[in-house]
């Protein structure tokens, strides 16, 4: 589903991927994990098509196709979400007509007629009760005044009503307690199936416990230096990074 | 010593030379032709204003007067319904006071004596049973500066609306003065006056538009008197051709208890000034100025406020959204004062503003001027560009650029929208808005 062939990018002419190689197939849960700085964020952002990371070179294959020179929506379009770390405060615009305008918009994309009020209220009724969100919730203003948690949810919730083909999870389990973060992993395995794939970017292994990892990947200076299995993030929770970073220096 | 030779400008020397052919159509035996003649004599002295004024500073008139205006429309023309229906909000009931280049359509308005009065300022300034109305009330507010004397020197037709005491208006009233730009050059100066009496309630919804690609201008007066505990609801739609440039002159004066909100939608025309002004003679006074401006091209929009604070224990709220695109320039002036009585005062105002090119500007001026020691005045503006960081957000979750741009744009006018309380009109702005941003996409939900 998504290949990903020795990525550099930079931002501000400050090279922060340098040769970046991962393959996702369908119904796989990749976790990419690293120290502060290693460019976990950087990977997301380039791959949802933030504007102000360079593709330097490498490429970015999504069923085969090249998305590198496609805007941010066009990437949405064809299945890609980037859960946000710090997801974006925007007065006056409530989530349902967020949701909705974001859904018309993909089908409007795809040829697909707009969806009917009704069928849309429905849906949005169903994936909140997934996510245990609130009714009265959806009226207010995109995350305005949301706590951290609560921002989290909304963007799971954002994800099982667009329901993408590949969802990246950027640090989605920081600023969660433990039933918030049960919430949201719930939600996302729920979500989880054959056809869709899972990247999950973490810092801690915690996440990992509930949302469980096909592979896990350690990024470090812009490399992906190790991969392995679900024990990988075991090894670096009991051990911290620094024991990565020795055996790069030694090699 | 000898006086130094000052060259008139054409169009006053033609407005002022026309006034006496004026007279020839109207009752020159009304007391109120005093005040006419008065107010030419104030404009002969005081003329149009330059940017040497202070309050002229980033609106220059230049360009709008340099051309030969017919002031007199000769031609009566006619329009059809069907051809004008879009400037109504006709989804709706609602009183209609319709005028085409100045002259009253009666087929086109809906006009009322039943109950209150909606009709005509010609016949408010004539018939005795309007009299004591019109003495009491009849340029009372208006400044003496040159535009507001010279429009009260020409003053003959326009709206006159008089709701009596306790009297709850259903029905929203529309004002639209069209100009079909028969005759090249069109200048216009309509006249409105509009009395709430004790307890009363009325919403009134104000537009100018032109029907032509010639230059239309227009120098307007409204003056609107909320009496004690009167509720007035007034939007003002602009939303007019290139060639047309409008100067508002709006005065409102309230007594005690009452409640105005003015709100301002400007989303086009060559120039627009809005000279929108409250004095608050009571306690316990409410006024609320509200505009969002759109505008792009060459456009200008002058937004002048000044509230004054005269007694104690009232509140005024401004609010103003301004969207600048392509060379379009903007300015606003908030002048509040609140006099040495006026203590209590609460005093809001706020002027927020986005660019979206490096040609577009606006200038924003906060000027207040307190003497009392116990108010609570508050005043901020912003000057930005939209947030990338949203922008992508939005642009993530599959909505495209412009899309993500109008949704941004709405929402940062939002609070203002959300005050207006005639819902077809609402969507009317809503729709504007969309079309103004260049996108179809339903804001509402």
């Amino acid at each position: 589903m998504l290949k990903i062939n020795d990525l550099h990018a930079s931002v501000e002419d400050k090279a922060i991927l340098r040769g970046i190689n991962i393959e996702v197939k369908p119904g796989e849960v990749h976790a990419i994990m690293g120290p502060n700085g290693s460019g976990k964020s950087t990977l997301a952002s380039v791959i949802a098509g933030k504007e102000e990371y360079e593709v330097d070179s490498g490429e970015i294959l999504l069923d085969g196709e090249n998305i590198d020179e496609l805007s941010a929506e066009e990437r949405a379009h064809k299945g890609i979400f980037m859960s946000f770390q710090y997801p974006v405060e925007i007065p006056g615009v409530s989530v349902t007509n967020f949701m909705k305008t974001a859904i018309n918009e993909t089908r409007k994309a795809q040829g697909l007629e707009e969806m009917p009020a009704n069928e849309m209220l429905k849906l949005i009724r169903q994936k909140s009760e997934l996510l245990d969100i609130d009714r009265k919730f959806l009226s207010r203003s995109l995350n305005e005044g949301f706590s951290g948690g609560e921002k989290k949810r909304n963007e799971i919730f954002q994800m099982a009503m667009l329901e993408p083909k590949l969802a990246i999870l950027d640090e989605t389990d920081s600023g969660l307690d433990i039933d918030a973060l049960r919430i949201v992993a719930n939600g996302v395995n729920k979500l989880r199936s054959k056809d869709n794939a899972v990247i999950v970017i973490t810092h801690y292994q915690r996440l990992l416990d509930y949302i469980v990892p096909d592979y896990v990947h350690v990024l470090y200076e812009g490399r992906i230096v190790k991969s392995g299995t679900k024990e990988l993030a075991h090894e670096l929770e009991a051990k911290g990074y620094d024991w990565i970073k020795e055996e790069i220096k030694v090699s | 010593m000898s006086k130094a030779v000052v060259k008139e400008h054409p169009l006053k020397e033609k407005l002022v030379s026309s006034f006496m052919a004026f007279e020839e159509t109207i009752d020159v035996d009304s007391p109120v032709h005093d005040i006419r003649i008065e107010a030419l004599k104030t404009f002969e002295d005081k003329g149009f204003p330059s940017k040497r004024e202070e309050a002229w500073k980033y609106t220059s008139l230049n360009a709008i007067l340099k051309h030969d205006y017919t002031v007199f429309p000769k031609v009566d023309a006619s329009l059809d319904y069907s051809k004008v229906r879009d400037y109504f909000v006709h989804d709706m009931d609602s009183y209609k006071i319709v005028f085409v280049d100045g002259k009253y359509s009666s087929h086109l308005s809906q006009t009322t004596h039943e109950g209150i009065d909606v009709c005509l300022m010609s016949s408010a300034l004539t018939k005795p049973k309007y009299q004591l109305i019109i003495q009491r009330y009849f340029n009372k507010t208006a400044a003496k500066d040159g535009l507001s004397s010279l429009n009260t020197a020409f003053s003959n037709e326009g709206a006159y609306i008089h709701i009596p005491k306790n009297k709850v208006v259903e029905k929203p009233i529309q004002i639209i003065h069209f100009a079909t730009g028969n005759e090249a050059a069109l200048m216009l100066q309509p006249r409105n006056l509009i009395v709430a009496e004790e307890n009363s309630y009325v919403q009134i919804i104000e537009r100018h538009q032109s029907l032509t690609d010639h230059p239309v201008l227009t120098n307007s007066v409204t003056e609107i008197f909320a009496n004690k505990r009167a509720i007035v609801d007034y939007y003002k739609l602009q939303n007019d051709k290139e060639g047309a440039s409008l100067i508002d002159n709006t005065y409102v004066e309230q007594k005690q208890e009452s409640v105005a909100r003015i709100h301002t939608f400007s989303f086009g025309g060559k120039l627009t000034r809005n000279n929108l002004n409250f004095y608050q003679n009571g306690e316990r006074i409410d006024s609320t100025l509200k505009g969002i401006t759109i505008i792009g091209n060459k456009q200008h929009v002058d937004h002048h406020t000044l509230v004054h604070h005269i007694e104690p224990n009232c509140e005024s709220h401004q609010d103003y959204k301004g969207i600048y695109g392509d060379a379009a320039t903007g300015v606003f002036n908030g002048k509040v004062i609140v006099e040495k009585e006026a203590q209590k005062t609460n005093a809001f105002q706020a002027n927020n503003n986005v660019l979206l090119s490096d040609k577009a500007s606006i200038n924003t001026k906060p000027q207040l001027e307190i003497f009392a020691d116990d108010v609570k005045c508050s005043h901020g503006c912003t000057i930005g560009q939209l947030d990338e960081s949203a922008m992508f957000y939005l642009r993530s979750r599959g909505i495209p650029e412009k899309e993500a741009k109008a949704l941004l744009m709405y929402a940062f006018g939002n609070n203002v929208l959300n005050s207006v309380k005639i819902p077809e009109l609402k969507q009317r702005i809503t729709k504007l808005i969309a079309e103004k941003l260049g996108v179809n996409i339903g804001f509402d939900l």
